[in-house]
């Protein structure tokens, strides 16, 4: 077993994957969806995939209507994050997570921060509420 | 979170399955949020976006049978009549327009296809609960009416509208309401447009509620509008305090709830000279079109344009995009005449960024709205961002000077 640590469940379910960190907050409208690649230039993802990663940022920004829509494509392309770890809820996030079924935690063990980083694999349980890195 | 008999029925299906789902995502929020209760409210807004998620959410609401307690005010999509009478929009986008619209209008809504509800149609009193979603509108309400509303989305708005309930969480609570951070303004806010740049510098603002102060003494709803409109495009603002100015901080000690700001933020022109920088397409150019009213104009902005543009032929289309209510007074008055008389149009019910607008592809617009930019960019539309007199002045010369 790797180490755990432990989070707070947004939203429900678990997923287990590739970490992807972002410092920057995230726009899923700016996320082409056919690769799920950053598309928004100075993001620090910018030119990443989040495809089928674990998606680990801030928060969300941008108007409210495109988060949810953002997601939508992104699943529709098989594309979405697997899960979400995220630092400052905020409500359309949440909701457009819950709306579109992927698992999501906050309030994470600080000491998670110092030791993850993209490309590690790791497990969220948000029905349990921890995260491993394996 | 403890729920009420009748949120309990309604949770449980007693009210129609369309209600059960939609109290079921309230309550998911609600939890997510630690939130103790849920709490009735009175009025709401739903950020419509006739875009495939947004649709596939009204329709599954509404094939469960849901219909709205509250019927809320609904975001702008797109005047199907104006872009099909001049083969602008493709047929299938027009039948997902009316299929957006059926779904609305089946929900309960109120079909007002309009992005500034808070300067017309739908004004909260001070202190009144509600759930707004639409980036511009949400801290409107909160900031300047001293409404009570989280940032909502477009989904939980609706739920909420079906529900008739929000869960009690982050900006219903007076704690939550407080700023932790100052923001002085050294920068010279000449005119609605230095508000849209205020707005866009949320990365150097960060996290959290700004009080603003050293912004002029009387500031328009339309610098309000455009400061709400880009601090959701940069960032995630419920709200907002101006010291001496929005209700719930007459002073100081009042917008910080007595405690001292956890970060002080100077802004000044050069912040906002940098910002324009970033986010204009490059340098001074020829343009294809001028587009404005991204968030809808008001009547005093179209009539700006009116008075600027009156007598002269305009090089390249003007769109001003409002209310239908604006449009239907702008015909009144004569104001729609002069701009058509230019070369130019009003278009009631429409959001730039909608597949109307496909046909811009590879095109060089200008307009004085950041977010105006930001979200076409998608389908391939760039835009030059400058002052509204300038963008009217490259409309008239089909070049940005």
């Amino acid at each position: 077993m790797g180490k755990r640590y432990s989070c707070h469940k947004i939203s429900e379910g678990k997923a287990d994957g590739e970490a992807l960190v972002s410092l920057d907050d995230i726009m899923f409208y700016l996320i082409k969806p056919e690769t799920g690649v950053v598309i928004e230039p100075s993001h620090d993802l910018y030119g990443k995939s989040m495809a089928q990663k674990i998606l680990i940022f801030p928060s969300g920004k941008g108007s409210s209507v495109v988060q949810a829509d953002g997601l939508f494509q992104l699943n529709k392309n098989g594309n979405m994050p697997k899960a979400m770890i995220i630092q400052y809820p905020e409500t359309v996030l949440v909701s457009s997570a819950i709306i579109m079924d992927i698992p999501m935690v906050d309030k994470v063990d600080p000491a998670f921060y110092e030791d993850i980083k993209s490309g590690d694999e790791i497990i969220v349980n948000a029905d349990e509420g921890y995260i491993e890195i394996i | 979170m403890k729920l009420t008999d009748e949120q309990k029925a309604m949770l449980e299906g007693e009210y129609g399955e369309g209600a059960a789902y939609a109290m079921k995502i309230e309550v998911a929020i609600g939890e997510s949020f630690d939130a103790e209760r849920m709490v009735p409210i009175t009025r709401a807004h739903v950020a419509l976006s006739n875009q495939d998620a947004d649709l596939w959410f009204a329709e599954k609401m509404l094939e469960k049978g849901a219909h709205c307690r509250v019927s809320p005010t609904v975001n702008p999509g797109f005047c199907v009549s104006f872009f099909k009478e001049r083969g602008l929009v493709k047929d299938e986008d027009a039948e997902m327009m009316m299929r957006t619209h059926n779904a609305y209008k089946g929900l309960g809504a109120t079909l007002t296809y309009n992005c500034t509800p808070y300067v017309a149609t739908n004004i909260p009193n001070y202190g009144e609960i509600c759930a707004f979603s639409e980036s511009s509108a949400t801290p409107y309400v909160n900031s300047v009416w001293g409404a009570r509303s989280n940032r909502e989305g477009a989904n939980s708005a609706l739920c909420a509208a079906i529900t008739g309930f929000v869960p009690e969480y982050g900006l219903l609570l007076d704690e939550n309401r407080k700023g932790n951070i100052l923001v002085n303004i050294e920068a010279d806010m000449k005119s609605d447009f230095e508000y849209h740049l205020l707005g866009y510098c949320g990365k150097k603002i960060g996290p959290g509620i700004p009080v603003f102060t050293g912004l002029p003494s009387h500031i328009s709803p339309e610098s309000l509008t455009n400061l709400g409109a880009q601090l959701n495009t940069s960032g995630a603002y419920g709200m907002y305090h101006i010291v001496g100015f929005t209700p719930e901080a007459r002073t100081m000690e009042e917008a910080f709830g007595g405690k001292k700001p956890e970060r002080v933020v100077n802004i000044t022109n050069k912040d906002l000279e940098d910002i324009l920088e970033q986010i204009s397409y490059s340098g001074n150019r020829k343009i294809d079109f001028a587009m404005f009213g991204c968030p809808h104009f008001t009547l005093n902005q179209a009539k700006h344009i009116a008075s600027k543009v009156e007598g002269k032929k305009l090089s390249v289309p003007l769109w001003i995009l409002t209310s239908y209510h604006v449009k239907e007074l702008a015909d009144r008055m004569g104001i729609t005449q002069i701009i058509e008389d230019a070369g130019g149009n009003i278009i009631p019910d429409t959001c730039p960024d909608q597949p109307c607008w496909n046909w811009l592809n590879g095109k060089v617009g200008v307009t004085e709205s950041p977010k105006c930019a930001y979200y076409p960019k998608r389908r391939g539309i760039e835009f030059v961002i400058r002052d509204l007199d300038t963008c009217i002045e490259a409309a008239i010369k089909g070049e940005v000077i």
